[in-house]
This record gives structure tokens, sequence and C-alpha cells, in this order.
């Protein structure tokens, strides 16, 4: 594989960058792989190239419905985040933060990892009691945090309402320094890249319509392309997840929803960090190139659409106004939407299944793509090892008969409330 | 925006209603014995399907009456909406 660097940069400049090879192949489908991972999203690459390089197993397939990076990996709004209360996401997400620190390096592929910050806003004297108590949930953890005061706020973000009269007015916040942003196209591409170098084949335009499986164990999948055969099968298509499990007659605590972005026009740098006002639904950063990237809530109701409503966008961006009135002369540049894998208690599903050989990722709520490189590694290992690791045995699927929840909002079995 | 007809309103916009989930989960039966799995199932898992779903409205800034839709989740068609103890005329 060519390595990326400033020398090769120039090299190429040379050939008016004629002469780079292909990031990665195309290849038709094989007869029989050792593993097929369904989903070319970023969990899915992510996880072939643990698989390739953690667990030297390289007859690998990822099968892709679409184009890989088209779904949730492409319609983020790129935030990374360890900022948990609950040991078993403390624990998994930081695990996380510190493989971001030096993908960029692993990956030969700038991910454009920023950490800069993320500020949750309080608006309470409870509310910062609540925050302080998480802030010391994570420093027992290891995680960096920070309670910010008013005036500590009002030094990073001037522009944010900061009148005695408004609705929310802002007491402070809660910090994680090390929590920002990273390119999340790039998070894809290298990982495939770097996967697809090992020998794992990236099969696009391949969708799933069926399974073989013989006395509780996989055999194969039937795809648009044909059959193939496999021992091992590891599910990683977020919101699209019950279609497949409808196929293994399996049920799950999860239910589809559609969350929406948007994206102002660029402009010059503003906001240096990532802030979020959950108290009016509203969150926010600003991207290398200078467009506000915003987000807020679920439309509300079931769907499988990948597209939403306006009136959610209208009350996200009326929450934004409130926080910084002076984004009331950004115009908008695009808005879109994602289907969510909402689980029941708001926490992500790695595990084994009642068939032998599938493997379940999914359960992603609003907060898949920080997870990328640790549910990769970790849903690597559950498959290499039939095992489920530290990291991921909290996240079973047990947990919705056992009672064991992690339920970190504790909004209970409504996701379009969460 | 979504125009939802409340059976005992006619259409109105969607701001106006909020939602209730899946309208075919059936609480289990007061005092009856059940088993915990059959609790489970009840709380936790869902049909989730991709097409058309029965599901639970509020008209929350109307007449306040609970109701019945049939909507597609791929689509966000709505094709029939009716009172709680009636079924949809399709």
């Amino acid at each position: 594989m060519q390595k990326y660097s400033v020398f090769s940069l120039v090299k190429n400049a040379f050939t008016n960058h004629q002469d780079w090879e292909v990031a990665w192949k195309d290849p038709e489908p094989k007869k029989e792989y050792d593993v097929i991972i369904i989903g070319g999203g970023g969990h899915g690459l992510a996880t072939a190239y643990y698989l390739a390089k953690e667990h030297s197993i390289t007859n690998v397939a990822i099968l892709e419905k679409g184009w890989i990076g088209g779904g949730n990996v492409g319609r983020n709004t790129t935030i990374l985040r360890s900022n948990y209360m609950f040991d078993s996401n403390a624990h998994f997400y930081e695990f996380g933060m510190k493989l971001w620190e030096t993908l960029s390096q692993e990956l030969n592929y700038n991910v454009m990892y920023s950490p800069r910050g993320i500020i949750n806003l309080a608006h309470s004297d409870a509310q910062m009691n609540a925050y302080a108590r998480r802030g010391n949930s994570m420093r027992l953890n290891g995680i960096d945090a920070i309670l910010l005061s008013r005036d500590e706020i009002k030094q990073m973000i001037p522009f944010a309402d900061f009148s005695e009269t408004c609705r929310f007015p802002i007491h402070g916040g809660l910090m994680q320094p090390r929590g920002g942003t990273a390119r999340h196209d790039a998070v894809a591409w290298g990982y495939a890249r770097q996967a697809d170098s090992m020998g794992v084949d990236i099969i696009q335009n391949c969708e799933v319509t069926g399974f073989d499986v013989n006395n509780g164990k996989i055999e194969g999948v039937q795809t648009s392309r044909g059959s193939i055969k496999t021992k091992k099968v590891g599910l990683c298509v977020a919101g699209s997840t019950t279609l497949l499990a409808d196929m293994l007659n399996m049920r799950l605590p999860i239910e589809a929803h559609v969350l929406q972005a948007c994206v102002s026009e660029p402009v010059k740098p503003l906001l240096h960090q990532v802030v979020t006002f959950g108290a009016g639904h509203f969150y926010c950063s600003q991207s290398d190139k200078g467009e506000m990237v915003m987000g807020g809530d679920l439309d509300g109701y079931n769907s499988y659409a990948q597209r939403g409503n306006m009136p959610m966008i209208q009350h996200v961006l009326t929450g934004g106004l409130a926080v910084f009135p002076n984004f009331s002369r950004l115009k908008m540049l695009r808005t879109w939407g994602g289907i969510m894998d909402m689980s029941m208690d708001g926490s992500p599903i790695i595990d084994k299944t009642h068939i032998d050989g599938v493997y379940l990722n999914c359960g992603w709520c609003y907060g898949g793509f920080k997870a990328t490189p640790s549910s990769g590694w970790v849903f690597a290992h559950t498959i290499a090892q039939d095992k489920v690791h530290e990291l991921n045995s909290d996240f079973n699927l047990e947990r919705f008969h056992s009672g064991k929840i992690i339920d970190e909002k504790g909004v209970g079995p409504k996701p379009w409330i969460g | 925006m979504l125009e939802i007809k409340c059976p005992y309103c006619g259409k109105r916009s969607q701001n106006e209603f909020s939602y209730g989930g899946d309208a075919t989960v059936k609480r289990p039966t007061l005092g009856k014995e059940i088993s915990t799995e059959d609790w489970d199932n009840f709380v936790y898992f869902r049909d989730n399907p991709r097409g058309k779903h029965t599901e639970l409205w509020h008209h929350v800034s109307g007449c306040r009456q609970w109701f019945k839709a049939s909507r597609d989740t791929a689509t966000h068609e709505i094709f029939d909406t009716c009172k709680m103890n009636e079924a949809f005329n399709e």
C-alpha cells in the first residue's frame, strides 16, 4: 500500500496526481469467507480493520448495500467525547478516546482529530450539582472533566446570551477538554483503506437478502450478488438492524427513529468548542470549513426515511437562537437526516446472539460516531474469540431480561422522548 | 410538516400533536400471573417495522384525545386514523 506523506504528495504533484493508487479495490465477492461483516459504515469498517490487525483474520468481506460511508458515519455531527457517568459507558468510551488520539497515525490517514473541548451548559444550581456529580464520576474513571463557572464560560463563548433576563441563564457548565471532533468521512475511508490493504474485501452495492442458518448455526448469507458461505457474520447496520434481525427471527429492544442535523454557510472562526445547550435541545460546533454544525432532538416518531420534517429543524434552531442570538443572521446551507437504532435504555448492544456465529452490534442511538474505534475493536474481539470482551460485557442483550439496564439519561423505554 | 387527521377534530398540522409510540403493545392483564419474559417483552421489545406501523398520537394542543394512526415509517404517509376503541377503515 502506498504510504501517504508530504513526500508522496510532492512526488505525485510532478505527475499531476494521475498516478495515485486506488485507496481500496472493488472486488467480486468470493464463494466463501471466514467472517462477513454486514454494513460498510464506520463500525463495520473498523471491525474488519481490527479483525485483520489484532486477530490476523483477513479472509473477511464487508457487504454494503449502498456505498461505504453513505449512512450514519457520513451523517453525524462528528463529535467525540467520553463524558459518561456510568462505569460501563465511561470505560468503553474512554478506551475509544485513547484510540482517537492516535488514529491518524495508526491509519496513515488524517482524520482531523480535534480535541477542542466539549461544554455542556447548565442553567440552575440543581443542574450544576448534577454536573459536579457527573464530572466527579468521570474523574474517578480517569476521564478529564472541569466544572466551569459562568465567568469562565463567558470568556470562552462571549457571544452567548449572558443577559439576566433570558429564559435559561447560563449558570456554568461541565467541560471535557479532550472531547472534540474528527472528520467523519476520513474515518470511514481511513479504516477502509487499511482493511483493504490487509486483504479485506469491501463489496459495495451488495444487499443482504437472507441468511442460511442450519441447526442454530450460520452457514452463509444470501445477497443481491449471489450466495456467500461463511462461519461468522457480524451485523453493523445501525438503523436497519431490525430488518436483518427479522430474517433471523430475532426481536430486539430497538426502534428506528430519524435524527436531523444541519449546517450553516461558512463564517470566520467564532466557536472554538463543541457546546451543548440541553435545555434548548440544541448543540453546535464549527467545522474546519467554518460552517456551524448543528443538531438537536429526534423528529419524534418511528421512521426509516433518512429525512426529516421542518418542525424539528425549527424547534432546534429556535433553541439555538436562544443561546446564540447572533446566529440569527446565518444562512442555512443544508439539512439532512439519518436513521438511529434507538435502544430501550439508550446504550448499545454488542453481543453474541442465539444463533451460533451471528454477532450483533447495534443500539447506538445518536452516539455511534464517537464509538467507531472502540466499537470496532471490541466487536472484532467478540467475533474472533467468540466471547465478549470485558469492555462490552455489560452491553449485552440479556440486560433487558435481567434488569441490569444502562439508562444513562434515566428516560425509560420511550426513545422518542430521550 | 405532517398533516394528521384527529378522529375528533379533523385535519390539523403535526405540531398540535405528540407521539405515543407503538399502539400494538398491550400491557399484560392486571393481576394475571405472567412470566418475566412476557413482562420484558411488553416493556422493551418492539416489532419496529419498515412500512405500515400502528401507533398512538395525542392531540395535546387540541382536544387532548389519544387516538390510533396507521402510518408508513418509510414514506411517512398516513393511511388512516381512528378512535382508540375503533378499527381502521382500510
